[in-house]
């Protein structure tokens, strides 16, 4: 039995201790806003946060999980949009949109750490993260802006 | 299935008629631009008018606009809602976009081709004027007064006389009573009265993308679903001789095995056979699926090696072949003497790769299949699906969610016949889940090409006689899998449309058959095509001695229609006399990309460089001038890149430009590392380890987009971007490094 929280609610899990984290909270807990992109920790579309840090879900055994606060793009802005969503609302970001929660996870995570960053700083934080739409300039964007918001 | 709702046109009718709603019936003639020959695209019928049901007002003055192309990234379930929003003018706060099924009275919803907009904003437009006259009428009649009185203003009809106001939900079920005015009767809103058009507006899916609420296939869900992956034979043609299912039976959670019979004659968008594994949950059929042995007869592909054939393509390509465009006399020319200038190119095979991998769910119940599907083509479904399972195409109601990605592979719904084949025998709705393995090495694939091209040049450099010649599989390839010479759409791809000014000049195509399913990606054959044609022109400029920039306006040659006469081409299926290829809109935006790039006004160190190139696709010119810097140890860094764009009326500015930015990054892709090789008929890729794409620190750092302003009818914004971003890349490379690119990807030449 697994247990953690997700979104900040209570969560058992009693299957297989090596399902990815992401088939967990796909299949099971509905919370679809976490993408399958690749499977191998390659693009980044399945970014949840592990005790607030960024991890690729559908390489995060629920084994590993165990004990942690999860959080996903549901939980992003509960108490309202985070700065990084109104930032890629105000740059209009998304194109297909598919890989933007993972890229906003990642984005929120590194804005954490990083108060001011660097366009080296922002390859190195976000090139992890495939956009095959091509959203990489206003991604860049909007993370300079919710930096702003945030500081 | 919150944040997409998709509307049963029946039901939608249905339901909004007993509300008293006002719903309009409106005519407009079917998509002319078929691509030849494909399955699943051919035109429904042979009727020249299709009634169809694009917008409803219901009582409380909310107003439906139905949204029949699929969204995949271009705004485009947007921006036709807001064409018709505009003309009906309504109050786009009041609208709600209602997502299409499946259904050809809609008329064509093939969302590829660059073509939502451009075959779309008549019939948009028709509906919402048809709307307003109706209404205007209808408050007419309320207040006994002519019609030519009151005036449509913002979600109501006013009585200009005495100010009275009566608002379009007060006005729809009178209206609703009324004729409908022809089309030749319907007068249209001046430019200056537009209120959406060319401003734009957000994607209508916005918020519910960045909180993650969206509904793209992944996401959909049917009760009592279970989940399947399939292990599809690795080559081509291959088939299940016998399988072992007892470690795969094993693993916790998977419930069956399932065989699915392979494709009979050509394959088109059939199902490629192999075996599923059916589980209650993806991960359990994932894994289900790594435990499967299987025996396969892998047939007569099997002997595919891509290396070989790349030889095979390039000695095809050297040798004279079909001759399917003509000016002049480009033998004599040649024989003529004076110096002549040879090149070879290539460009590999390349997969889609959207972000989202194919996925359908679908259930078969009582002979119907109800599917909901990640589809830029919601007919093919239907078709396909009812030819799998021997029923009515009108049986099978195909439902469209967002798209995450599409560039053309998720027109072919091979993956949603999977879903409802497996439905039908496990006897419950099914969820088809393809790895991102499986997109990869299953895909249609853009085709692999070689060209060979020849000029000679007189004194000054200009080109005396232009021959170039493309050996390609073709598309059609997937209706008759003997066919190897090239279709008129394709030549048509940057080829026989050729807009130089050379007086002799030939187009040829050779023979090549197909040993691996080919599509049609995100611009299509204009990739390869405009590779050559702008490299080569590029060659022949510094050849010459000459800037690249003056040697292209001199190629293009004066302001004029280029005519077709002498080389013909499907034009996009557009009517030349409309859209014809217009060297005066080519010429004006190379030489707004030079202005706004400081095209030879910029001096550069070691390493660094500009290239140059242009290019007509889908109706819609484009310039493109790339900036670049090639790092001591060999690596590309593209620091800007100029796009200017005239695609004629522009509905939606911000999007189109999002849309030229992303195919900025599309293009870095293929030209950096794009390529698909087979070894014995199997893929050799598989993830993006191994297929890798442009990430944020390969992409163009900054992508300035201009947009002419154009009262020319609209034209594609989708695909137009990619063709003259690579070639302007590698000859940037070119300025910078003095290596020339003759072979795509990039990495295969070694520039330092």
């Amino acid at each position: 039995m697994v247990k953690l929280k997700v979104n900040g609610m209570e969560r058992s899990f009693d299957g297989d201790p090596a399902m990815p984290l992401l088939w967990y909270l796909r299949d099971e807990l509905r919370l679809t806003g976490t993408k399958f992109g690749c499977g191998m920790a390659l693009c980044g579309a399945c970014t949840v946060h592990k005790d607030g840090k960024a991890v690729r879900s559908c390489s995060t055994p629920m084994s590993a999980a165990a004990g942690a606060e999860i959080t996903t793009i549901e939980g992003l802005g509960a108490n309202g949009l985070h700065p990084v969503q109104k930032a890629w609302m105000h740059i209009n970001v998304p194109q297909c949109g598919y890989c933007q929660p993972g890229q906003m996870m990642q984005a929120a995570s590194f804005l954490k750490t990083t108060k001011k960053p660097t366009d080296a700083d922002i390859d190195a934080a976000m090139s992890g993260n495939i956009c095959r739409c091509g959203t990489y300039q206003r991604v860049r964007a909007a993370i300079k802006s919710a930096a702003e918001e945030l500081a | 299935m919150s944040a997409i709702e998709n509307v049963s046109r029946r039901g939608f009718m249905k339901g909004a008629a007993s509300a008293g709603a006002f719903v309009l019936a409106v005519r407009f003639l079917p998509d002319s631009v078929q691509a030849e020959g494909l399955p699943g695209n051919a035109p429904v019928d042979g009727a020249a008018l299709h009634p169809s049901v694009y917008v409803g007002i219901d009582p409380d003055g909310t107003v439906h606009i139905i949204a029949h192309r699929s969204e995949m990234g271009t705004t485009s379930r947007t921006s036709l809602p807001m064409i018709l929003a505009d003309e009906l003018d309504a109050d786009w706060k009041r609208v709600k976009i209602e997502q299409a099924i499946g259904d050809a009275r809609y008329g064509s919803q093939d969302t590829d081709g660059s073509h939502s907009i451009r075959e779309f904003y008549e019939p948009m437009r028709q509906a919402g004027a048809t709307a307003r006259i109706m209404l205007t009428q209808a408050a007419a009649n309320q207040w006994g007064v002519s019609s030519s009185e009151c005036a449509a203003d913002l979600h109501a009809i006013v009585h200009k006389a005495s100010g009275r106001r009566l608002g379009y939900g007060e006005l729809a079920s009178a209206a609703a009573k009324l004729p409908v005015p022809k089309t030749a009767e319907l007068q249209f809103k001046p430019k200056s009265a537009w209120r959406y058009v060319g401003k734009g507006a957000p994607s209508y899916d916005l918020s519910d993308v960045v909180t993650g609420k969206a509904v793209y296939g992944m996401d959909a869900h049917m009760d009592g679903m279970v989940y399947a992956s399939i292990q599809h034979p690795p080559v081509l043609g291959g088939k299940v001789k016998s399988f072992d299912d007892k470690e795969t039976l094993k693993v916790a959670g998977v419930s069956q095995t399932v065989a699915i019979d392979p494709f009979q004659g050509p394959w088109g968008f059939q199902p490629l056979g192999g075996v599923a594994v059916i589980a209650k949950n993806t991960w359990a059929a994932f894994q289900g699926k790594k435990s499967l042995q299987i025996d396969w007869d892998n047939g007569p592909n099997a002997n595919y090696n891509s290396d070989q054939y790349k030889k095979q393509l390039q000695e095809t390509a050297r040798n004279p072949a079909k001759v399917v465009g003509n000016r002049g006399d480009v033998d004599s020319a040649f024989a003529q003497g004076g110096k002549i200038i040879e090149a070879e190119y290539y460009v590999p095979h390349l997969a889609h790769a959207a972000m989202e991998p194919l996925v359908a769910v679908a259930d078969f119940r009582d002979g119907k299949v109800t599917a909901w599907a990640t589809t830029q083509n919601p007919q093919a479904v239907q078709d396909t699906v009812a030819k799998a399972l021997g029923i009515d195409k009108e049986n099978v109601v195909c439902h469209v969610t967002l798209l995450g990605g599409g560039f053309g592979r998720k027109s072919k719904p091979d993956y949603v016949a999977e879903a409802a084949i497996l439905s039908k025998k496990v006897g419950r709705p099914v969820k088809v889940v393809w790895t991102r393995e499986d997109d990869i090495q299953f895909d249609y694939y853009h085709s692999v090409s070689a060209m060979y091209m020849k000029a000679s040049v007189d004194a000054n450099g200009k080109p005396t006689a232009w021959l170039q010649r493309s050996v390609y599989p073709p598309i059609g390839s997937l209706g008759d899998p003997k066919l190897n010479y090239g279709g008129d759409f394709e030549m048509g791809m940057g080829f026989t449309d050729i807009p130089f000014d050379v007086p002799n000049l030939r187009v040829e195509n050779g023979p090549a058959t197909a040993q691996v399913r080919i599509g049609w990606l995100r611009s299509v054959a204009n990739i390869y095509h405009a590779f050559a044609v702008q490299t080569f022109a590029d060659e022949l400029a510094h050849a010459a001695g000459r800037d690249p920039m003056d040697y292209m306006l001199e190629l293009i040659g004066p302001p004029r229609a280029v005519d077709i006469a002498s080389m013909k081409h499907p034009n996009y299926g557009a009517n030349y006399d409309v859209y014809p290829n217009d060297t005066g809109r080519l010429r004006k935006v190379l030489e707004i990309a030079a202005e706004k790039s400081g095209w030879g006004k910029r001096k550069f160190a070691k390493g660094a460089g500009m290239g140059i190139a242009v290019h007509r696709s889908f109706l819609t010119y484009v310039a493109n001038v790339v900036e670049v810097q090639v790092t001591d140890d060999g690596k590309v860094h593209i620091p800007r890149v100029d796009t200017v764009v005239d695609a004629g009326l522009v509905t939606n500015p911000e999007a189109t430009r999002a849309q030229f930015q992303g195919a900025a990054v599309f293009a870095t892709s293929i030209a950096l590392s794009g390529s698909i090789t087979a070894t014995n008929g199997a893929i050799d890729q598989s993830n993006f380890d191994s297929y890798p794409v442009a990430r944020m620190r390969d992409a163009p750092l900054q992508t300035n987009v201009t947009l002419v302003d154009s009262d020319a009818p609209p034209a594609g914004v989708g695909e137009p971007g990619v063709p003259p971003f690579i070639p302007a890349l590698c000859n940037a490379i070119f300025a910078a490094t003095g290596k020339r690119v003759r072979e795509l990807p990039l990495s295969k030449t070694k520039l330092v």
